[in-house]
């Protein structure tokens, strides 16, 4: 190696390189890498294992990969070393890959050396037959959510356990609280019971598949098309060809109509949260309303089968388009008047600020992306920053918020369903001529693609290394609860218990979406 | 208060007139499947071979679509030249028996009613708790729509509850996950007899996309003994609220009939 730029490989959103031109570095260098683009401003969007040789062999090597997101610039840094059975953790300085590492031991029985909190993320075998990072007992069943849980020990400390069957019609998950008295402590956050091995069924897909398409629709369902674009974009990377201009337009009206509903039903959620039922009432139907929209798009309410690789599955014919934007017209009125009424009322505002603060410092150390890091006034945005193709919003654009608390987390979505509204009506009313899909040639062999998409709860990644056949050989999904989930447990610090709905619902963070 | 109100009025009545009237669903909605064996082509398999979880099948020329394992991707119609497999904009599409899911030249899936102890127990007020065991959180937010005031629920006396000790009935969502299913099993122990079992979306019937897959379940079914099966990939909530009326027999009259 003659220096470090030699091994400098970087690539825009919806980048491909040969994995030839990815060598696998020393560890040193790579951890250097790693750590020095951190401390400059980097991210890291994605860290993850792939066996070598694949699959699965007990004796195999691990190759590590990074993609590295510096928004600044716009660029992608990829890395890649090669371990085996064990690996020097970085987490203790670099605290937002923690959970990659306890992911990559977890799911290859590899075992991350000096990890503070080295403990299963999902609870589920490792995909090496035999390897198990903590040496547990095969024959053993795992319990998922019995992990040694931090605890507070004292006089008056108590422990709340919640989960994984909450009162409601939600996601199971298990909270557990070290309280004392009404104050929280700390909350650890134990999930996996949704786990569903979306990554290894992705193996080997095809890119025309129903299967593969319906897999990545339903990572998380309240975000088909933020995955399903992400998945689009990785196929198309990887087969060379992007998009018709039109598809990627139609995308983009069904990228916003997503947001558009997420983020009015979580505004109504903070309503009800606490007790303002007009918006509450109001914001639960306009949620619907948009919902409506998206199936006069595609048939169905969630976006299935509008995102395809290649293009999308509908096109929005001049009869549609009309149909969409009278509706549009009516229901952005009904959306104001609801976010207006709630923001107006000084005891909703009383209940929102100064709750489950988190600073921007603790924001950026843990990798929080999207709604949570916007609110924490951290300036990111795929859209801006990583724009996948000529569709780009403009950095001032990007909706802050300075406070880090429930307030701001409501403002930031508040200013984006603003931009939505007026982002669908252009893009719909501007509509490029053309086709809506375009057939994909076969998959380069030996490649990695990488792909970004600004979901309504933030940065959502795929990555997709092929083998020599141009097979998918690993497909890695990282949704932005994955990075979120931490954000809230520190938010929770020093907060009473009673304020855990509200603050969980600021975030509103994908169980599926984490558990795969 | 004074702000609220002009907002409140502005905002206007939105609960929709069903039962009374049908809902009116979007051009492209894929509801229920009409299959005309006559336009077949012999030895034809295209829509067999365009769904990758073999919903559909041709038997001695006779195609049949089982809807516990279809997610309504509409691959099979587009398969299709011959105009053979279509999707209408149908929603009712609920059955209390597995079998009766798969549709035939002709058929269609029906719900009947609860029988006469469990409709007098069940038919004016009806506890459901939900348990998501590996969905993916488009079922649960189309079951929690059911709940805004747009299909209000409550006006036909079922609600959701907190607890499985309230509970006349749980709805399952999701192939049930490995880790889910110990969770799932203890929901449904703690609630007291008789009680129903709704298996809502194509994952919670048959699996859905993840069927076969060594983390979950491929449905409900295996687990617990099922009452009602509501098809989608999520069912509309005028699919469900359709499937969970039948059941209580709460259908106007009319409405049942033209179903036949």
């Amino acid at each position: 190696m003659t220096g470090h730029d030699v091994d400098r490989v970087v690539v825009r959103n919806g980048g491909c390189v040969p994995l030839a031109s990815l060598p696998p570095v020393p560890w040193s260098v790579f951890a250097d890498a790693m750590l020095g683009d951190v401390a400059a401003g980097a991210r890291v969007a994605a860290y993850f294992g792939t066996p070598v040789p694949a699959p699965f062999a007990p004796d195999a090597m691990l190759d590590l990969f990074a993609v590295l997101a510096r928004d600044d610039l716009g660029e992608l840094r990829l890395l890649r070393t090669r371990v085996g059975e064990r690996f020097p953790s970085l987490a203790s300085r670099c605290p937002q890959v923690q959970m990659f590492e306890r992911e990559i031991g977890e799911q290859y029985g590899v075992v991350a050396e000096g990890h503070p909190w080295f403990k299963p993320v999902r609870g589920h075998r490792s995909w090496r037959d035999g390897a198990d990072a903590w040496g547990r007992n095969p024959d053993v069943p795992l319990v998922p959510g019995e992990i040694d849980y931090y605890r507070v020990e004292g006089d008056e400390v108590h422990e709340v356990a919640v989960g994984p069957v909450h009162a409601g019609i939600i996601e199971p998950g298990h909270f557990r609280f070290q309280c004392h008295g009404e104050t929280v402590l700390h909350l650890e956050i134990a999930l996996g019971y949704q786990h569903r091995g979306v990554e290894r069924m992705m193996t080997g897909s095809d890119a025309d598949g129903t299967r593969a398409r319906q897999l990545v629709e339903t990572v998380a369902g309240d975000t088909t098309i933020g995955h399903a674009t992400a998945h689009a974009l990785v196929r198309e990377a990887l087969a060379g060809v992007a998009a018709p201009a039109r598809a990627a337009a139609l995308r983009s009206v069904a990228l916003e109509l997503e947001r558009l509903a997420n983020h009015v039903g979580d505004i109504g959620g903070l309503a009800t949260d606490v007790g303002f039922l007009p918006t509450s009432a109001f914001c639960g139907r306009i949620r619907g309303d948009y919902l409506n929209v998206t199936a006069e798009l595609c048939g169905n309410r969630f976006g299935r089968g509008m995102v395809r690789p290649g293009g999308v599955g509908f096109d929005a014919e001049p009869a549609v388009r009309e149909r969409i934007l009278k509706r549009m017209a009516a229901i952005d009125r009904d959306t104001r008047g609801a976010i207006r009424l709630f923001f107006g009322t000084p005891s909703v505002l009383a209940r929102l600020e100064g709750t489950g603060v988190l600073t921007p410092a603790t924001a950026r150390e843990l990798g929080l992306v999207g709604v949570a890091a916007r609110a924490c006034g951290l300036a990111m945005d795929t859209r801006a920053q990583h724009p996948p193709r000529g569709e780009a919003i403009g950095v001032d654009q990007i909706a802050v918020a300075p406070d880090g608390d429930v307030h701001a987390r409501g403002r930031v979505r508040q200013r984006e369903i603003e931009s939505s509204l007026a982002r669908v009506k252009e893009t719909l009313a501007g509509l490029p001529a053309g086709t809506i899909h375009t057939p994909l040639p076969a998959a380069a062999a030996g490649s990695l693609a990488v792909a970004l998409v600004e979901g309504w709860r933030g940065e959502i990644v795929h990555v997709a290394v092929t083998d020599a056949g141009g097979d998918i050989a690993r497909y890695k999904i990282v949704d932005p609860s994955f990075h979120n989930w931490s954000g809230l447990a520190m938010a929770l610090r020093g907060e009473q218990i009673s304020d855990f709905p509200l603050i969980n619902k600021s975030f509103n963070l994908s169980y599926c979406g984490f558990d795969l | 208060m004074l702000k609220i109100i002009p907002e409140r009025l502005r905002q206007g009545h939105r609960t929709g007139p069903y039962p009374k009237k049908d809902p009116v669903l979007p051009e492209r909605f894929q509801g229920l499947p009409v299959l005309d064996p006559a336009l077949c082509r012999e030895g034809c398999r295209s829509c067999v071979q365009a769904c990758p979880y073999d919903a559909i099948t041709v038997d001695a020329g006779t195609p049949a679509l089982d809807l516990g394992k279809c997610t309504f991707c509409g691959g099979c119609a587009a398969a299709c030249e011959d105009g053979a497999v279509t999707f209408t904009r149908d929603w009712r599409l609920a059955s209390r028996t597995r079998e009766g899911l798969v549709v035939r030249p002709g058929e269609r899936p029906r719900v009947e009613a609860l029988d006469r102890r469990l409709k007098k127990m069940f038919g004016r007020s009806l506890k459901l708790r939900q348990v998501s065991a590996g969905g993916c959180n488009a079922c649960e937010a189309d079951l929690n729509v059911l709940s805004t005031l747009v299909f209000d629920l409550g006006r036909f006396g079922i609600q959701f509850v907190a607890s499985p000790r309230h509970a006349d009935g749980i709805v399952v969502t999701g192939p049930v996950t490995a880790h889910m299913q110990s969770a799932l099993l203890d929901t449904w122990a703690a609630m007291p007899q008789p009680r129903l079992v709704i298996a809502s979306g194509a994952c919670a019937i048959g699996g859905g996309p993840f069927r076969g897959s060594p983390e979950t379940n491929s449905g409900v079914g295996d687990l617990l003994p099922v009452d009602l099966y509501i098809p989608g990939c999520p069912p509309h909530p005028y699919t469900v609220l359709d499937g969970l009326l039948g059941m209580l027999d709460r259908l106007p009259a009319q409405r049942r009939r033209s179903a036949d």
